[in-house]
């Protein structure tokens, strides 16, 4: 596509810090090239803010490649923005207009609470992992890589499940700010591993726990997760969770499936 | 961790949703096979009725029937109302994009109150009569048995244009309920892996199509005195 430029309204929550209440602020921004980033876009507010001397907006970025979770920004109604399996980061400027208005939230949970402007707290997320999201398993030199043999299909799908990288997209998107998607993926990739049996039937059980404990709300199995997770973590992860949670109550302790 | 707790859990609670749902549904099942005999004959409908009303195994099970519906309604409403406090500051954007996911999933407890306002109707026009306060008329089955005559009692019910428009509301809305809720429970109890998860959708919409058509047409044949 030919590159462009375009000037733009940015409508934004500031918000001094957890204690106090935010607001929405507007903000011009001119020459934007289709070519940047989403991030680039805010870099570009944020130098023009310094120079103002006015305060820069405070927003989450790591590794701007779509691997680090860390660029939460609820954007137009949409977590990470309009494009499917995509973070911030990877959002693109020629997806806008020259004129258009966007819409710039924090990720709005009880249980993320906004630190400062777009930056929330996502430490629950740590210690739910912590609640069950790990194997005991001795450490020290690594095994040979194929001392344990696992089926493909097992494989893939775990492999599929740790590609979660802890953003949050599925709490910001579900109605009832739950955190199933997230947990099941953390519970997932070790429940389908044999690396991950000896703790099968504390581990969702733990997890849930924490869960609650943190104030995440419980899934209606709505779906909205799985359409804004960037990494494309599949329903199936929660069906494996519930499964393994039934196990845990009946004392079977899941299926390894 | 006790039993108790293992059912208080966010997990556990949707348990008892998703339990409590597929009994209801398996009820549904029951209730639509033994009402389509209207469009037998009176007495075949009666007699139906009849052995539903008169069987102590049935009657027992009714007891268990009230005592689900009831722990799913608390449960739904409790847990919507849990829910929804996980968000104290909600967004300024429109998030209502029903391209996402269908509306009926987001919907799930409107859906079920209209369920339930339907329900206290329904019980108040047919189950009070019959099991409380006894005032149907009398009717000889062919065998000589005396019994309700209920299929009169739909008759006369369903002459009124506004209660036919009540029951089809009521009725599309447990359809809709059902579109979810069918693979939803499946999916609370874990049954939704790749393999099962299509087949599961489809039959929940595919189920709950023809027994909530099944159910409309009771009314509307009632109404237009196409059975008798
Ligand atoms: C014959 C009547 C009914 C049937 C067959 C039925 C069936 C179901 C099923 C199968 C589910 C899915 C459970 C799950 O997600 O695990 C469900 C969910 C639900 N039902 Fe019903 N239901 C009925 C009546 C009602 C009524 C009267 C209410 C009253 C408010 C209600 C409220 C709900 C709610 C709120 C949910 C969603 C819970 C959640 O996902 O968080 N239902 N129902
Ligand atoms: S499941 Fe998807 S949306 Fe949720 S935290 Fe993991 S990567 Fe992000
Ligand atoms: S900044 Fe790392 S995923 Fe966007």
């Amino acid at each position: 596509m030919e590159h462009y430029s375009m000037n733009l309204t940015l409508k934004v929550w500031k918000q001094k810090n957890t204690k106090t209440k935010g607001h929405f602020e507007t903000f011009q921004v001119k020459n934007i090239s289709s070519e940047m980033s989403f991030l680039e876009m805010f870099d570009v507010l944020n130098e023009q803010l310094i120079a103002e001397g006015k305060e820069p907006i405070a927003f989450d970025h790591d590794c701007r490649e779509g691997i680090c979770g860390m660029c939460s920004m609820y954007i137009n109604g949409r977590a990470h923005g309009p494009w499917h399996h995509t973070t911030t980061c990877q959002l693109h400027m020629r997806e806008y207009k020259d004129g258009d208005t966007i819409v710039v939230e924090p990720w709005r949970a009880n249980a993320f609470p906004v630190i400062k402007d777009l930056v929330v707290d996502r430490q629950a997320f740590d210690r739910i992992i912590q609640a069950g999201g790990y194997i005991s398993a001795n450490t020290g030199n690594a095994v040979d890589a194929n001392s344990i043999p696992i089926e493909k299909h097992k494989a893939d799908e775990a492999f599929a499940a740790a590609a979660c990288i802890g953003c949050g997209a599925c709490v910001a998107a579900c109605p009832n700010a739950s955190a199933m998607l997230f947990l099941s993926a953390k519970a997932s990739h070790l429940a389908l591993l044999p690396q991950g049996d000896p703790e099968r039937k504390i581990r969702a059980v733990n997890m849930v726990e924490q869960m609650d404990k943190e104030g995440f709300g419980s899934c209606s199995n709505i779906g909205l997760c799985e359409a804004s997770c960037p990494k494309g973590i599949s329903l199936e992860n929660i069906a494996r969770l519930n499964r393994e949670y039934l196990g845990a109550v009946f004392g079977e302790g899941g299926d390894n499936a | 961790m006790n039993w108790k707790h293992y059912f208080t859990t966010s997990v556990g609670r949707k348990l008892v949703m998703g339990f409590t749902g597929l009994f209801l549904v398996l009820f549904l099942l029951v209730h639509c096979y033994v009402n389509s005999m209207i469009f037998i004959s009176r007495n075949a409908f009666n007699a139906a009725a009849d052995f539903m009303g008169t069987t102590v195994a049935i009657r027992i099970m009714e007891i268990g029937l009230f005592a689900g519906i009831i722990l799913h309604i608390i449960q739904g409403l409790m847990l919507a109302r849990m829910n929804k406090a996980k968000r104290s500051i909600g967004y300024a954007t429109n998030t209502t994009n029903t391209k996402q996911v269908p509306w009926y999933s987001r919907s799930m407890t409107l859906l079920g109150t209209l369920v339930m306002l339907f329900l206290i109707m329904h019980i108040s026009h047919f189950w009070v009569p019959s099991r409380i306060t006894h005032d149907l008329n009398a009717t000889k089955l062919p065998n000589g048995v005396e019994t309700h005559d209920l299929f009169q009692k739909m008759l006369d019910v369903f002459q009124s244009p506004i209660v036919v428009v009540l029951y089809l509301i009521g009725v599309a809305s447990l359809a809709f309920h059902l579109f979810h809720g069918f693979f939803s429970a499946c999916q609370t109890m874990g049954l939704t892996s790749h393999k099962y998860k299509n087949f599961l959708k489809g039959f929940g919409i595919v189920f709950s199509v023809i027994v909530c058509l099944l159910f409309a047409a009771m009314p509307i044949s009632m109404y237009m005195g196409w059975v008798a």
